[in-house]
């Protein structure tokens, strides 16, 4: 077990804590918007951790685990704040609703 | 919170959304063509396809979508059906067991020599299921009324 390693293996225990903290933001959260937060949060810590896997195994497979959880983060952020912005997430028709 | 008002200006979500709908579809289409030796493939294909669909809906709105894209999506999940059950029928007619697969070398132009398959048609009928079936469940639920 080399330097690298250690260092990487480390970072899993920080991320572990980080994601268990903003776990129990999602169960706390006095509001919604902290629990969207929390939950966008735990995405964007789970990237991260499949990029430390994909070190410490030494393939290159799980970039497409990557690029695909980032894409999922994104359009999941984008509805939560429509949805706190509107309060509704699909519109029928954006010009002429009330 | 619920605003409401007809001015709303999200001028910066809908010109990336157009953008990056784009990027989502040639990895998708990407996904769908690496399925066979490393990680995707028709049904994760589908359903990156149409989380860019639901991109689109969350920076336009449905009537949008209908315009620029007029498919019916349940007309779409029955051909899909249709072709990943027609794939593994037609080993049936030949005198092999259900679902047989066939390969082949071939010459393409550009590409050079590669191997073809059948499994690529049962890959097309499962995209086009997830998807049809993906946007109906969304498009349903997600209606106000």
């Amino acid at each position: 077990m080399d330097l690298l390693d250690i260092l990487i293996y480390i970072s899993l225990a920080i991320l572990l804590l980080a994601m268990l903290m903003m776990l129990y933001r999602v169960v706390k959260g006095p509001t919604t918007a902290d629990r969207v937060i929390a939950l966008d949060s735990i995405g964007i810590a789970l990237i991260s951790v499949v990029a430390l896997l994909s070190i410490l195994l030494d393939t290159t497979l799980y970039f497409e685990v990557i690029l695909l959880l980032s894409i999922l983060a994104f359009i999941g952020t984008v509805a939560f704040s429509k949805f706190l912005e509107r309060g509704e997430i699909i519109q029928h028709d954006r010009d002429n609703d009330l | 919170m619920k605003q409401n008002s007809k001015r709303v200006n999200d001028v910066i979500l809908q010109t990336a959304a157009i953008i990056i709908f784009f990027i989502i579809v040639i990895f998708s289409i990407d996904l769908f063509f690496a399925g066979h030796y490393s990680p995707g493939g028709g049904f994760i294909g589908g359903l990156m396809t149409s989380a860019a669909l639901v991109l689109l809906l969350l920076a336009f709105d449905s009537k949008t979508l209908a315009n620029v894209l007029p498919i019916d999506y349940r007309l779409m999940t029955a051909s899909g059906l249709l072709i990943a059950l027609a794939t593994g029928l037609h080993s049936v007619f030949l005198g092999r067991p259900f679902l047989t697969h066939a390969y082949g070398k071939f010459d393409l132009p550009l590409l050079g020599e590669q191997t073809l398959h059948t499994a690529i048609a049962f890959d097309l009928g499962v995209y086009l299921v997830v998807i049809g079936i993906t946007l109906t469940i969304i498009q349903t639920i997600g209606e106000s009324e």
